[in-house]
């Protein structure tokens, strides 16, 4: 399987504190993939290395099989949107789309003028006057009209109003459904996230808590409620990721491979949201899958 | 053609729930064999999902046998899903309306009769996948 982005021992320290340490994943190509972790897990550091702004201190990273931004014909494609979505205050909307086509070989006018009428923008407007969402979406256009293979978006959305937001995705999966490009998004919004990506990535202090398709990850987990039970008595192939416990009763949240019959339990699916906040959250020890013992079937 | 909705709330995959709106759509004749379904950019823009999972919906139609995709034109629904024959529905119907009915003579309520059904309904299933 091709990766679009490729970490091996990755880490950038200033001065003395370490941004990001020891950071190994693989992100396979052809997915709009979600990266969250909690603040300071090393989220942004990793996406400004991906796009060769921050050189590693240690270990090494390939960014669509060479290193990020070696050359012009690499950098032209990776499209980049920062956090809080700079532009250029001074410029106007058109003159943003000149830069475009004179900076990238691949920038493609048509698409950028189309987006750009779509989305109701004054072509003679300073970008410095425009909403927050426009300028969302004009950095957007920007990093779309490059024509791509891989899009990194950091937090592009944290923040905009709701609506604002919507649009700004609709935008990014319009194009992914056109021009079939790679995604890392960057967000603490899970509920957008589980619209719009179909792999995630829980990064917690520079380590994969967990990564996956996201229809994978929701099937291979679930909750177990029942009379309280001590957890090591689980079957093998079931691995618990969060467990609390009354007096009387225990609350699971298991990792299986299989479905789970035993009628003690009531079984309930997991959301995304609650399956990122069990890995996410560092007091749960995040077990190593175990082999299933030798049950014959 | 069909128009997507999406139910955040529901815990059902979101390509699943593609899935069941076409199954619902076919058995309530909503949806005919030879009609094309929305492509994914229509998809996507009106529901702000991935097209990935648009994708992923399309292909278990085919996977099922209900759709095909032609290159360059769209995915097209080519059959309905086998209904169960309404005669058979309207027995267990009837048998299940009874012994509803006698579990509430018996002096059993909504709830005890519910965990009666998932459990019955669990073990059921257990054994039809062991």
């Amino acid at each position: 399987m091709s990766t679009v982005i490729e970490a091996n021992g990755l880490g950038k320290a200033y001065r003395r504190n370490w941004a990001l340490r020891d950071c190994t994943l693989a992100i396979p190509e052809g997915h709009v993939v979600g990266l969250v972790g909690p603040n300071g897990a090393g989220k942004t550091t990793l996406l400004g290395l991906a796009t060769g702004q921050l050189t590693p201190t240690r270990g090494t990273i390939s960014v669509l099989g060479a290193p990020p931004a070696a050359s012009p014909a690499q950098l032209a494609r990776v499209g980049f949107v920062a956090q809080e979505t700079p532009v250029y205050a001074r410029l106007t909307v058109a003159d943003h789309l000149r830069l475009g086509g004179w900076l990238n070989p691949g920038w493609d006018e048509e698409l950028a003028r189309r987006r750009i009428s779509q989305l109701g923008l004054d072509p003679g407007q300073r970008a410095g006057s425009l909403s927050g969402g426009q300028r969302a979406q004009l950095a957007l256009t920007l990093a779309i009209a490059k024509r791509p293979e891989l899009l990194v978006l950091d937090e592009p959305v944290a923040s905009l109003d709701p609506l604002a937001r919507r649009e700004f995705l609709r935008g990014l999966m319009e194009a992914v459904a056109e021009h079939a490009t790679s995604v890392v998004l960057s967000s603490h919004l899970i509920a957008d996230l589980e619209r719009v990506c179909d792999y995630l990535i829980v990064l917690v202090a520079s380590q994969v808590r967990i990564a996956g398709e996201v229809s994978a990850l929701l099937a291979s987990h679930c909750r177990l409620s029942g009379p309280r039970r001590d957890p090591g008595t689980l079957p093998a192939g079931q691995d618990v990721i969060e467990e609390s416990h009354t007096d009387k009763q225990s609350t699971l949240l298991i990792r299986t491979g299989e479905p789970v019959h035993d009628p003690a339990w009531t079984v309930t699916p997991v959301s995304l949201e609650e399956l990122v906040l069990a890995y996410m959250n560092p007091a749960n020890e995040i077990p190593a899958r175990r082999p299933r013992l030798g049950v014959a079937s | 053609m069909i128009e997507f909705q999406l139910d955040e709330t529901s815990g059902v995959a979101t390509y699943l729930q593609l899935v069941q709106q076409v199954h619902q759509a076919l058995r309530m004749g909503m949806l005919e064999p030879g009609e094309q379904l929305p492509t994914a950019q229509q998809v996507v823009a009106k529901l702000v999902i991935n097209p990935n999972t648009v994708h992923k919906a399309y292909r278990e139609l085919e996977r099922e046998g209900l759709a095909r995709a032609r290159p360059g034109l769209g995915t097209f629904i080519v059959r309905a899903p086998a209904g169960t024959d309404p005669a058979t529905q309207a027995r267990f119907l009837a048998t299940m309306t009874d012994w509803l009915r006698s579990a509430r003579s018996a002096g059993l309520g909504p709830d005890d009769i519910e965990a009666i059904y998932r459990t019955a309904f669990r073990t059921c299933f257990a054994e039809g996948a062991a």
